[in-house]
């Protein structure tokens, strides 16, 4: 008995089908990826194994954005600072060599230790930081560099300061900065996606998302909290909204699973960074010679088709 | 203040001719809390009259024509799901049609939780919609109202040419107790609000309610004279 999740790939693989082959190449690809896609989520994923996720997601161990770039790019050149205001550490950028051309890359950055995490501010950026992420997307602009997302945060910063700076307003400007885009882009969300403060430097041509990475709207505690008026109830919460990667690429919010290794990206930095290195040079393959007016049609209407209603 | 009350309010007499009125959220995760997410929808319709908590129409301010997005918080906070974006983002169709501005009212608490990432993708769906607008050269009037916040901040309330608040607003990212939670600090009296907003440079002006439809129908005739 197929999963529920399993029909609506298979329709939407059959309507690609259908689809009449414009532009060759491109297409085909997209149709041979979901095709692998529908055979990695045979099952519909239970809540035991979402909240797996949820936890993997978080461990404290978890490849971060700079791990990956260690192991992916050559010449890398982190760029530092907003040009206004401040260089904020929740949010690393720069320029580097990935499969043999120059890309620019963006990413949220967790730390390690006390230290850094402190630094780091637990990967949770200031208007400062989307800022930092905006010039950098515009640097990649100006010279015709694809640029490389990696989502990796809980949230943007809830503060004081935060707010003055105007943290919701940033965060709009960003995503209007990433649908202007002339360069391919595309996405990864490698932990947590959370909320606004993910979806601010994830909107893509491409949108992965690792295996066991998560993407939601709110926290399972905060979820709980407002819902279940209990933060204990995050289990439930997350059973409920699904923040997993089978539920998201059958929501067509994603177009991709990134494969871990079997114990979890923590458990091989060396072979989760192959894998990843593996689907970000395959979706920037299929989007090379995309002319740029094209990109950005099909970037919006792509996100302008998002939603379930009657 | 309610969205029909806000339309009879804003829209010049008899000239509001609403849109996509049929148009209904789904429960896409069949999303269930303490209850079902389709029994908080109906129980939602039958209290408020409205389908969803935003109602969307052709209109006219002043004498010049516009279309009009109005949110309405008593439909579930304001939330922000799929069929709002979706009415938000024909609203944007409509007004590039027409070549008329674009006027939106916010009063939302956030995205709409029981429809989980599909709600969050709502933010981009909207930022999507505005930018076609734009290029369709027309203008964008975004009026914050009571609350605004969380996922209409961070899209497309924030994204006018022009931003309006009304007195004592709250417009921040993250709620009040959110904030405090987390960070523990003692928030300033004013955190949030359209005050603070306008003192840091985030929005263009408040205006009183009283002066909204005035302040509108200026503003839309000297848009109008652009186009």
């Amino acid at each position: 008995m197929p999963s529920e999740a399993e029909l609506r790939l298979r329709e939407r693989l059959a309507k690609l089908r259908g689809t009449r082959l414009l532009g060759g190449t491109g297409l085909s690809a997209e149709l041979d990826r979901l095709q692998r896609q529908l055979d990695r989520i045979a099952a519909e994923p239970t809540d035991e194994e979402i909240w797996r996720s949820v936890e993997l997601a978080r461990h404290q161990e978890r490849p971060y954005t700079l791990d990956y770039v260690d192991r992916l790019l050559i010449d890398w050149v982190e760029l530092h600072g907003d040009r206004a205001q401040a260089d904020d550490c929740a949010i690393v950028a720069g320029i580097g060599r990935f499969a043999g051309s120059t890309v620019a890359l963006i990413g949220q950055q967790k730390g390690r230790d006390i230290k850094e995490r402190t630094k780091r501010n637990f990967g949770m950026a200031y208007p400062e930081g989307y800022r930092k992420a905006l010039r950098v997307m515009q640097l990649a602009d100006r010279h015709g560099f694809p640029l490389i997302s990696l989502v990796d945060t809980p949230g943007a910063y809830p503060g004081v300061t935060a707010e003055q700076h105007g943290q919701g307003g940033s965060i709009a400007r960003s995503q209007a900065a990433m649908v202007r885009l002339n360069v391919p882009t595309v996405a990864c969300v490698i932990g947590e996606g959370g909320s606004g403060g993910a979806i601010a430097i994830a909107v893509a041509d491409r949108v992965l998302m690792q295996e066991h990475a998560i993407y939601s709207v709110i926290s399972p505690e905060g979820c709980a909290a407002i819902l279940w008026r209990d933060a204990a109830e995050a289990r439930k919460a997350a059973a409920a909204f699904k923040p997993d990667a089978a539920h998201c690429l059958e929501l067509g919010v994603i177009d991709e699973i990134v494969p871990e290794p079997p114990a979890g990206a923590h458990a091989d930095y060396d072979a989760a960074a192959r894998l990843l290195g593996h689907s970000l040079s395959e979706a920037l393959e299929e989007l090379e010679g995309i002319p740029p007016d094209e990109l950005r049609k099909r970037r919006r209407a792509r996100y302008r088709s998002l939603g379930v209603y009657a | 203040m309610r969205a029909r009350a806000r339309i009879a309010h804003l829209a010049d007499k008899d000239s509001f001719s609403e849109e996509a009125a049929e148009l209904r959220s789904e429960d896409p995760l069949g999303f269930f809390d303490l209850r079902p997410y389709p029994e908080r929808l109906a129980e939602a319709e039958l209290a408020t009259g409205l389908g969803e908590a935003m109602v969307i129409g052709s209109a006219s301010i002043g004498g010049t024509a516009c279309e009009l997005a109005v949110m309405d918080f008593a439909f579930m906070g304001g939330s922000m799901g799929s069929a709002v974006g979706e009415k938000f983002s024909r609203a944007c169709d409509n007004s590039a049609e027409r070549g008329v501005s674009l006027v939106s009212v916010a009063a939302s608490g956030g995205a709409r939780m029981q429809e989980g990432i599909l709600s969050l993708m709502q933010l981009p769906k909207t930022v999507c919609a505005v930018e076609d607008l734009h290029e369709a050269g027309c203008a964008f009037i975004s009026v914050l109202t009571h609350p605004a916040t969380a996922g209409v901040l961070a899209s497309f309330a924030s994204l006018g040419d022009v931003l309006i608040a009304e007195p004592k607003a709250l417009m921040s990212f993250a709620g009040p107790r959110v904030v405090q939670q987390t960070t523990r600090e003692k928030l300033p009296d004013d955190f949030g609000l359209a005050e603070q907003n306008l003192r840091f440079g985030h929005i263009d002006m408040i205006v009183p309610r009283p002066e909204l439809p005035p302040t509108l129908a200026r503003l839309l005739r000297l848009f109008d004279d652009a186009e």
